[in-house]
């Protein structure tokens, strides 16, 4: 069993196999094995560069691996029913909302390309959830750096998705946002969602994760908790 | 909470409403449009000498060459707006098929490609001094036919080029080529309006306006896709 396998027996979420990822010359992944139990949340760690950003964007699906397969639910993420991309959720390094406009209006065009129900209710409940109600009729460009990022972590927490990918969530957040965002994780836990965290910070990693992986050189060196 | 995604119809009305209504608070593509399509045609009635050249010559190729380059100013912007902040992945990520990316986009510059023509006629009829008795809706046929092509087209070189450098200038490279047989068509079958010819008259060019719109919306639907595949 590979160190970046869960030592339990839940069923399997996603499993990434041998990824390879090159940008011309630059070679940023070469073989990551990565899986992911249902209910599970991992942290991966590395330093600025190592190609974390790039592991992510790999495992939603945005970018091509040169080489290997991610596969979720067992079904692969590129090649399998566009349908099957409402189970997973991101939260980038940009916000992936419309200045133009507001909040809630924001979240309700998301609720409606995923077919959610009373989209309305849901934008207003994914606002609720990280504290922006009140901020809902305004604009993404009038919020502050902290704001920009609870929107749009609720904006990937929007439809629940069954695999979450966070790229520095904790970034911009204070204390209290950090927390509910903690809390937020922990509640996806029973429900058999999974969570893949990427940051360079270890004790932030250590503390929400169950398994702490490093990224180094290219692929998931060791298990750092 | 949650039912199936929507169907690629659907998700294209969503997406062509989202980017209309972004568009109708920010109003600065279309001023822009507008502005710079009423300055076209008020460069071609001073360029013109009365003399020599009857405005029933003149205006209806001075109508198109002002839409196209109006077009060509809002479909730079159509795919500016999802890099802003990285809007792109998000509709990437949405579980909707990427023709139906394709179609919202298309439906989008399309509804507002119409819109600054709609408003660039009455500017043309005012200084031109054209009649468009009789001639007003053949006219709308034919915009509506010779645009759908050309904002087909359009819309893939929007996305193309909205991650490249220069792009304002590779947008209308790449697609006034693109924009000349439907440009074409629609001065000829307007210059016959305008003379009072029936629209019978203008069948074949009607036809190729056609023929041009299937061929360019189909080959745009499959190619579209391909541009995400990174």
């Amino acid at each position: 069993m590979p160190v970046s396998s869960p030592s339990d027996r839940e069923p399997i979420l996603l499993q990434a196999t041998g990824l390879r990822r090159s940008f011309g010359e630059r070679v940023v992944l070469t073989g990551v094995d990565l899986i992911l139990a249902e209910g599970e949340t991992i942290a991966v760690t590395g330093p600025n560069g190592v190609g974390k950003t790039t592991l992510l964007r790999v495992l939603a699906g945005l970018l091509r691996p040169s080489a290997g397969e991610v596969l979720l639910d067992g079904r692969p993420v590129r090649t399998a029913d566009p349908r099957s991309r409402a189970a997973i959720g991101l939260l980038s390094h940009r916000a992936m909302l419309y200045d133009d406009l507001t909040l809630q209006e924001n979240l309700e065009f998301v609720a409606r390309l995923h077919g959610l129900r009373d989209p309305r209710k849901v934008a207003r409940d994914s606002l609720e959830q990280v504290e922006l109600l009140a901020r809902a009729g305004d604009s993404p460009r009038t919020l502050s750096r902290g704001l920009i990022q609870r929107a749009a972590l609720a904006r990937a927490l929007l439809h629940a998705p069954r695999l979450l990918l966070l790229d520095e969530p904790f970034t911009g957040l204070d204390r209290a946002a950090a927390g509910r965002l903690r809390a937020l994780l922990a509640a996806r836990r029973p429900a058999g969602l999974g969570t893949i965290i990427v940051t360079h910070q270890l004790d932030e990693a250590r503390d929400i994760a169950s398994r702490v992986l490093a990224l180094q050189a290219g692929s998931i060196g060791s298990v750092a908790a | 909470m949650s039912s199936p995604p929507p169907g690629a119809l659907t998700a294209a009305f969503i997406i062509a409403g989202k980017d209309l209504r972004s568009e109708l608070r920010r109003r600065t593509a279309l001023v822009s449009a507008v502005v710079f399509a009423a300055l076209i045609l008020v460069i071609f009635n001073f360029a013109r000498d009365p003399t020599s050249l009857r405005a029933e010559q003149l205006a209806p190729s001075a109508f198109w060459i002002t839409c196209a380059f109006a077009a060509v100013m809002a479909l730079s912007r159509a795919f500016a707006v999802e890099l802003e902040h990285g809007a792109l992945d998000g509709l990437l990520l949405a579980p909707v098929p990427r023709e139906a990316l394709f179609l919202g986009k298309f439906l989008g510059n399309l509804v507002f490609v119409l819109v600054v023509e709609g408003i660039t006629l009455p500017l043309f009829v005012l200084f031109f001094n054209v009649s468009l008795r009789g001639a007003l809706p053949g006219i709308m046929l034919v915009a509506v036919l010779a645009t759908v092509g050309f904002v087909a087209v359009g819309t893939v070189f929007s996305a193309l080029t909205a991650r490249v450098r220069f792009n304002e200038l590779m947008l209308p490279v790449l697609l006034l080529p693109f924009m000349l047989p439907p440009l074409a068509g629609a001065a000829q079958v307007t210059a016959a309006l305008l003379n009072g010819r029936p629209i019978l008259e203008s069948a074949g060019w009607l036809r190729l306006l056609l023929v041009y719109d299937i061929t360019f919306v189909t080959l745009s639907l499959l190619i579209f896709p391909a541009l995400f595949d990174e």
